[in-house]
């Protein structure tokens, strides 16, 4: 603990890494609620393995493969959304070829780029303790980019996960607020990826958000409860792998997966006991 | 009662779905503050029908008006309450919020409900007798509270035309009645077209019953005869084919 304080006090990067696990917090708290209520964690978990292919491509040209990773996003983001709405019956198929196309375009790529390729791991499992001051800005953009756009449409957002009949019905694009909701998840997703890796985004986008819907009664309640949730996994994460050296993306899941496996647990049980004390007072 | 307008014209509509045919040879006139309930075994095509006045769906062939224009076109003068066993009753939502989305269409695009999207709200609510239950879960709520929140929801857009889908399914008959009577009470103002696959309770409080059963058949209420209902349950009827005018 001592010697995590006295790197946090002297060293830039664990500064850069405790501010990126909160702006991720943000992000996952606010978007992993969308996800989970509105139940699309598997075009998520598509659309956030298919950037590694941007990821790769970026990375071969020479650029960050951070611009590489938003472009991509939004791209996968608007086909999976359109294959989701257009194929529905086939969407799961489909969704996990664009998923495995993505990633061996990516593979690819980053194979054929010439030089010392230890990236591919941090793109696979995050590296948070590497990430530079110039991301932090970017990323700091991309969160209150997605903060205004959520507050903008916030019932919006809400009608259509609630219920998209009666939102087309009202005169709303569906379809267009699904695909914005999709790219905004999509940028969620990209500032995910530099704290745990695109293999492990899709826990960190959920649990959080799954965790606090056992407590929250509105979708605002959930996303607040979410984001502090988010908090305390990526800073105690960081607390607890740092001094034993550990992969800091893979604790933070660890710690989030069995905090909502506990949630789960404590819930099941007061619920048998609800259920049990109901029955003994009845006659 | 004036009958001259015509709310919803229905002309010779087939309609299928992935080649099977669901309704054949509708034709349906319903005029200003009528009362009709469409009765019709599960599967009938009763639903369809409804979504078909909503313009969810297009028919095969036929004509569909709703107040003289394309279904598309007057949906902010439709009030919808769909069946709430199709809604996801753990998402985390308010009664509050679920009536609002009834003031989605007529709110300010951006941000967040105005203070009348708010008071018609409350308005809704309290016609229907929700008014307490307004901080509620609503996946808390029985089915017969969470029936009044969707009714609450279709009439905060101010319809002229109420469309209910089976709202006394999983209700008991004490408040199936009281779903009824407040049906009456709002058809003082809106027409209403309701689909049940009940005939017993709503012959009692509907003007006119429209058997479906891929085919459609249309009758005054006291007109309704076991014969009629018999009919259109056991199977396709070849004998009517008629347009309803009362």
């Amino acid at each position: 603990m001592f010697e995590f304080l006295d790197t946090l006090v002297n060293h830039g990067f664990m500064q850069n890494a405790i501010i990126i696990g909160l702006l991720a917090s943000v992000a996952c708290g606010v978007m992993g609620t969308y996800v989970v209520v509105k139940r699309i964690v598997f075009i998520s978990g598509g659309i956030s393995h298919a950037v590694l292919g941007g990821m790769g491509v970026a990375y071969y040209y020479g650029y960050n493969p951070i611009y590489g990773a938003v472009v991509s996003a939004i791209v996968a983001a608007v086909v999976i959304g359109l294959v989701s709405v257009r194929y529905h019956q086939h969407e799961d198929t489909i969704i996990g070829a664009l998923w495995a196309i993505g990633m061996a375009v990516g593979i690819l790529f980053i194979y054929r780029t010439p030089g010392y390729s230890v990236d591919l791991m941090s793109y696979l499992f995050g590296n948070i303790l590497m990430v530079e001051r110039e991301s932090v800005y970017l990323l700091a953009s991309l969160d209150a980019l997605i903060v205004i756009l959520v507050f903008l449409f916030y019932k919006r957002f809400l009608s259509v996960c609630f219920d998209e009949e009666y939102s087309q019905l009202q005169g709303i694009g569906v379809v267009t607020t699904y695909l914005l909701l999709l790219c905004l998840i999509a940028l969620t997703v990209v500032i995910l990826i530099q704290v745990v890796g695109i293999i492990l985004v899709i826990a960190l986008l959920t649990l959080p958000a799954a965790t606090a819907r056992y407590y929250a009664r509105s979708l605002i309640q959930m996303m607040i409860i979410a984001s502090l949730l988010g908090a305390v996994f990526t800073t105690s994460g960081l607390i607890v792998s740092y001094e034993p050296n550990l992969p800091a993306g893979a604790t933070i899941i660890l710690i989030a997966g069995l905090a909502y496996l506990f949630a789960t647990a404590s819930k099941g049980v007061a619920s048998r006991f609800r259920g049990h004390r109901d029955r003994s007072a009845t006659p | 009662m004036s009958q001259e307008k015509a709310v919803v014209e229905i002309d010779q509509v087939d309609f299928a779905y992935d080649g099977d045919l669901i309704l054949q040879d509708i034709t349906l006139a319903v005029g200003e503050k009528d009362f009709l309930g469409v009765v019709g075994p599960n599967g009938s095509g009763k639903t369809t029908l409804l979504k078909i006045i909503l313009g969810l769906i297009h028919p095969l062939s036929g004509k569909v008006r709703v107040f003289g224009r394309a279904p598309e076109r007057s949906r902010h003068l439709i009030g919808y309450v769909p069946q709430h066993a199709d809604l996801d009753s753990s998402f985390p939502i308010s009664v509050m919020d679920v009536v609002l989305i009834g003031r989605l269409g007529k709110a300010p695009r951006l941000g967040g409900y105005g203070k009348s999207d708010r008071q018609a709200a409350e308005g809704a609510m309290q016609e229907v007798e929700i008014y307490d239950l307004r901080n509620l879960h609503f996946g808390t709520l029985s089915g017969g509270q969470k029936q009044r929140v969707l009714i609450a929801r279709a009439l905060v857009g101010m319809p002229d035309l109420l469309l209910l889908d089976e709202p006394t399914t999983s209700v008991d008959g004490r408040v199936e009645q009281d779903i009824y009577e407040l049906l009456k009470r709002l058809n003082d103002k809106v027409t209403i077209i309701l689909v049940s696959h009940d005939v017993g309770f709503i012959s009692s409080y509907v003007k006119r019953v429209a058997c479906v059963n891929q085919r459609l058949t249309c009758s005054a209420t006291h007109e309704v005869t076991g014969d009629v209902v018999e009919a259109c349950y056991s199977g396709p009827v070849h004998m009517l084919k008629h347009t309803c005018k009362l």
